[in-house]
């Protein structure tokens, strides 16, 4: 028997929304995890992403970190698949694109309501934010992309079955939503 | 009434005068349009209307009707021109749906899940406009503004006041406000006006309105905008 389709995913600048939206598939994960092998994700403990057939990808890109995660993604997914409208176009994080990095982080760690010892923080251990959140293909090469905010369990059900399956993915009108 | 065209194969009826889009919507067949309203002079600025007419694209709101035309409505060929179009209007505003008031009932993201768009592809403009909330009723976000003209119209057409104009050129055309601030609250709009009503997108928003309907009882929730008709078709339940 051939080896089990290999999955990873990874929220970058993401709210983990788009990950319990496919948690929301609910006793059909049971199936899913006949169907396929689970590499790096935040549902796994594996530190290090290993090759993949299939990689998930949730959040826009607002970090350093975030760059070097989706790369290294993308290096090793035979398929990326953009999920959710963080991922697909910046989503709400994006709206922080309307102002300078600076005013951003000088409302956060100086400025703010109730913030007390005000500094930007600046240990190296801390990855430096990008001047703008950026969609993920404006990064690395997208082959997939899953809108909705979160994409709906049935959306994202219907996305690993038909993929899985090897068969065009269409989804019902009711499963697209931006929103 | 004797004449007519092909519209995807199926006669048409239309009368002299009559575009392509007005014998369309008269015998009950969607053409996608944003920019397009049945009571205002056509356009022709949004294009997500074009059609195929013997290998020429043409927008269905500019062109008229006459004998005999075959036009391509639905073949993936302009399906895939009205999704790049739809992905150029997306990456050159801030549309953040999940943080509109006007989504679910939106003629924008309505047209774009009818002809299948997934995603905007093309590297976005983010744009720094403001949001003019000076008006006690009415808020405008210029970022959701695709300049299809149809307040602009409104206001002059059938308000008779003016308020709004398209000034700037290129990528720098923008809505501005006839009042002494450039503010919506220092001018003569008001809530009641045409021109209050007849945003495709979530630029033009009454205040303290937003997210009354329940999700999936919105106007294109469970139905697409070919079979549920524009916003404007819906005023009363959506206003």
């Amino acid at each position: 028997m051939a080896e089990k389709p290999r999955v990873a995913t990874a929220s970058l600048c993401g709210c983990f929304g788009c990950h319990m939206s496919l948690l929301d598939i609910d006793e059909r994960i049971l199936q899913l995890v006949d169907l396929v092998t689970f590499d790096r994700t935040p549902l796994t403990d594996i530190k290090t992403l290993g090759d993949c057939d299939l990689g998930l990808i949730e959040g826009g890109v607002a970090n350093a970190e975030n760059v070097e995660v989706l790369r290294e993604f993308r290096r090793r997914c035979k398929t990326l698949v953009a999920v959710g409208a963080c991922a697909v176009n910046g989503g709400i994080p994006a709206m922080r694109n309307q102002f300078s990095l600076a005013e951003c982080l000088r409302e956060s760690y100086c400025d703010g309501v109730g913030v007390h010892n005000p500094g930007i923080p600046n240990d190296p251990e801390i990855p430096l934010l990008l001047n703008q959140v950026h969609p993920i293909h404006e990064v690395v090469a997208i082959d997939y992309f899953l809108p909705g905010c979160p994409p709906s369990a049935d959306a994202i059900w219907t996305f690993l079955t038909e993929f899985l399956e090897g068969r065009p993915i269409a989804f019902p009108y009711t499963q697209i939503h931006f929103d | 009434m004797s004449k007519t065209f092909k519209l995807d194969g199926r006669e048409i009826p239309f009368e002299t005068g009559q575009t392509i889009m007005d014998a369309a919507l008269a015998a009950g067949v969607y053409i996608p349009h944003l920019c397009h309203n049945p009571e205002f002079a056509p356009h022709g600025s949004c294009r997500v209307c074009v059609v195929d007419i013997g290998g020429r694209q043409v927008s269905a709101c500019t062109a008229a009707a006459s004998e005999g035309l075959e036009v391509d409505n639905s073949s993936e060929a302009i399906q895939e021109t009205r999704r790049a179009i739809l992905q150029m209007l997306f990456v050159e505003g801030n549309h953040v749906c999940p943080a509109c008031e006007k989504s679910g009932a939106c003629q924008l993201q309505a047209v774009a899940y009818y002809t299948g768009m997934l995603a905007p592809h093309f590297t976005h403009f983010f744009p720094r406009r403001s949001v003019d909330a000076s008006h006690p009723d009415v808020v405008i976000d210029f970022n959701r503004c695709i300049l299809c003209e149809l307040c602009v119209r409104a206001s002059r057409d059938h308000d008779g006041k003016r308020v709004f104009a398209i000034s700037g050129r290129g990528l720098e055309s923008h809505l501005v406000i006839d009042s002494h601030s450039g503010l919506l609250g220092d001018s003569s709009f008001a809530a009641t006006d045409k021109a209050a009503h007849v945003c495709p997108t979530g630029a033009i928003l009454p205040k303290g309105r937003g997210y009354e309907t329940p999700i999936g009882e919105r106007l294109y929730d469970r139905e697409p905008i070919s079979i549920v008709g524009d916003v404007r078709a819906h005023e009363e339940e959506v206003v």
